[in-house]
């Protein structure tokens, strides 16, 4: 994209020297053009891009003004609640990124093979609805399908027994509740972005591996998910990174179950914890800071090394 | 798997019993997930026409009465002396003027990034690609940080500033304009003596109609369900739906049975609150279903 348009490739009008002046004086226009265009952006980018991330690199290396090195890390590192929280947000990761890969790959090569446009169109927009309910909405939603009293779905629950809300919220089902629920929002999404890109595996390939010998499975497993790759990869960092963000789940149901849940229960509900009751923006900003780092370095390595946006 | 449909393949063509075990397995998962993803938003249509008492013995998909409906949508209604229509035309204020700025900082953005030249474009470009992929609730902390020295909370402001950086927006556009238009064509017009804002406002504009839906799109559904932010920059009334609708869940005594408050709600007016808070983004999602289905929203369930 760097490259700039040859000047002799393009016709000259009137004399060559006349059209060159032109020609700069057009980058010229186009560099201011440019220029303006970004700006307002720019300010954006830096107000609330860059500008809180050196902030929050700022708070948490100092303590009431005066540097204070790592004793802000040291003492959220220390903290009794902090391991814990780390622990449920990992456990979390991997319940829903294992089932969040395996199932959307699945689904989208199921879909994917249904012949009838209709059906396929239909279920790709079933799947996508409940993303209308992305945040709290959502959980105010599965608050009610988890309780077995009113849930449409109570024999399941009855099934796998549970038979009060507080039953389902125990510590150790909170993992895989917190990714159905993130599954229920987020994977429809997903389905869509995969056909999409199994949508641009050219025919012809499928074709010669069918005339090869190769069943439906085969072809999924050797041909189609290889070429999905980069965008499995996507979504695994975009769900990783989004993944250890997690707040709004945890502390919806914290204020549902009455305590079941903990206000504590994940990173960034620490950090909310630090800020507001504790008034420790320092440690705050650690923690943020701390989570931050690990969704930078993701999104770094992966625009840098995922091969999804060569273009650049 | 292919062989649910194989369209160009000679049709009626005898099932071994594996291909036939393969298609009755991807069926069952199909429908499946499909009611896995509908129950409960079928539900969530239902329960307002509930009473608490039907919601717990009558069958759970069964329709309750309209006139419960009626009674449950005054009950939420009168919550606070209708403080859910405060909650909503706050999010509608917040969301549009967050939409207004976004269109109006991305979009340019995007053309400039994609068919201009200008030193640090490149920079910029990453700079954009990386924050893009930085999930919005990792900066929530350090912008209200941000926001409190500067004493901006409880301001709309807060709300409406931060919603409107979309960096997804700026990527988007800068794809639609780098693929949709050529520098050859723009250097025509050029040639013909049109000014840079010209070849702007005069052939790119009039093709940018797919890419502005779009980057308004993610832009109002994302701020609409957005939690975190409002959450912690704009406490009490001058909160959005979403946060309002966690507050009402305080109220509700079947989940906290200590509140004491003499105004309650009922669990199918909590119901109806939430199916009131999402029918914006839902009306939406209809509108939008065509484009939705087909895959070019690659990246926009980014949260």
């Amino acid at each position: 994209m760097s490259i700039r348009p040859d000047p002799a490739a393009s016709p000259a009008r009137g004399g060559l020297r006349q059209s060159a002046d032109h020609r700069s004086s057009i980058e010229r226009a186009q560099r201011r053009l440019g220029l303006a265009f970004v700006s307002l952006y720019s300010l954006f980018l830096l107000a609330f891009g860059i500008f809180p991330l050196l902030y929050a690199i700022y708070l948490a290396f100092t303590k009431r003004g005066a540097f204070a090195g790592l004793t802000n890390f040291a003492k959220i590192f220390r903290d009794y609640r902090f391991l814990p929280a780390v622990e449920h947000v990992g456990l979390y990761l991997v319940v829903w990124l294992a089932g969040l890969v395996v199932l959307v790959v699945v689904l989208a090569l199921i879909i994917h093979a249904i012949g009838t446009r209709w059906l396929s169109t239909g279920l790709r927009f079933l799947y996508y609805i409940p993303g209308a309910l992305a945040g709290a909405s959502s959980v105010m939603l599965w608050l009610f399908v988890l309780d077995p009293t009113v849930s449409p779905v109570s024999f399941v629950l009855h099934a796998l027994g549970l038979n009060n809300f507080v039953e389902a919220m125990q510590s150790n089902r909170l993992p895989v509740v917190l990714a159905v629920i993130a599954f229920w929002t987020g994977a429809g999404g997903w389905i869509v972005v995969m056909y999409g890109a199994l949508n641009n595996i050219s025919r012809e390939l499928i074709e010669a591996a069918r005339v090869d010998g190769a069943g439906p499975i085969r072809t999924a497993w050797s041909i189609q998910i290889p070429l999905l790759r980069k965008w499995i990869a996507y979504m695994v960092v975009l769900s990783f990174a989004g993944g250890t963000q997690l707040f709004v789940e945890p502390r919806v149901l914290s204020q549902a179950s009455r305590g079941v849940v903990s206000q504590d229960y994940s990173l960034n509900q620490l950090a909310f914890l630090y800020a507001f009751k504790q008034s420790d923006f320092n440690g705050s900003a650690a923690i943020s800071l701390v989570l931050l780092v690990v969704a930078l370095i993701l999104s770094v390595l992966f625009v840098f090394r995922g091969g999804l946006f060569e273009r650049t | 798997m292919a062989c649910l449909s194989a369209p160009d393949r000679p049709s009626r063509v005898a099932l071994t019993p594996a291909e036939w075990l393969g298609r009755a397995f991807a069926i069952v998962l199909l429908v499946a997930f499909a009611l896995f993803f509908v129950v409960p938003l079928i539900w969530l249509l239902i329960a307002p026409t509930k009473t608490d008492r039907e919601l717990l013995l009558d069958a759970p998909l069964a329709f309750g009465s309209l006139t419960t409906l009626a009674d449950n949508w005054r009950a939420l209604m009168t919550f606070q002396s209708g403080l859910i229509w405060t909650w909503i035309v706050n999010s509608a204020v917040y969301c549009s003027a967050a939409l207004l700025i976004t269109l109006v900082t991305s979009i340019p953005a995007g053309y400039a990034l994609a068919l201009t030249e200008f030193r640090g474009r490149q920079t910029l470009l990453a700079v954009t690609l990386v924050v893009m992929l930085v999930p919005g609730t990792a900066l929530v902390l350090p912008i209200f940080l941000e926001l409190s020295a500067v004493h901006l909370i409880g301001n709309p402001l807060a709300a409406i500033l931060p919603f409107s950086f979309f960096p997804f927006g700026v990527y988007l556009t800068y794809i639609y304009f780098s693929t949709a238009l050529s520098k050859d064509l723009l250097d025509a017009a050029r040639i013909d003596g049109a000014g840079e804002l010209q070849v702007f406002a005069r052939i790119a504009m009039p093709l940018a109609t797919p890419v502005v839906a779009l980057v308004a799109f993610f832009n109002f559904t994302g701020n609409w369900n957005n939690y975190f932010l409002p959450y912690v920059t704009l406490p009490g009334r001058k909160s959005p739906i979403q946060v309002g609708l966690a507050e009402l869940l305080s109220n509700v005594p079947a989940f906290n049975p200590t509140n004491a408050a003499s105004t309650t709600i009922s669990l199918s007016s909590l119901a109806l609150a939430t199916l009131i808070a999402v029918a914006p983004v839902m009306i939406v999602f209809l509108f939008a279903q065509r484009f939705l289905v087909t895959g070019l929203t690659a990246g926009g369930v980014k949260e």
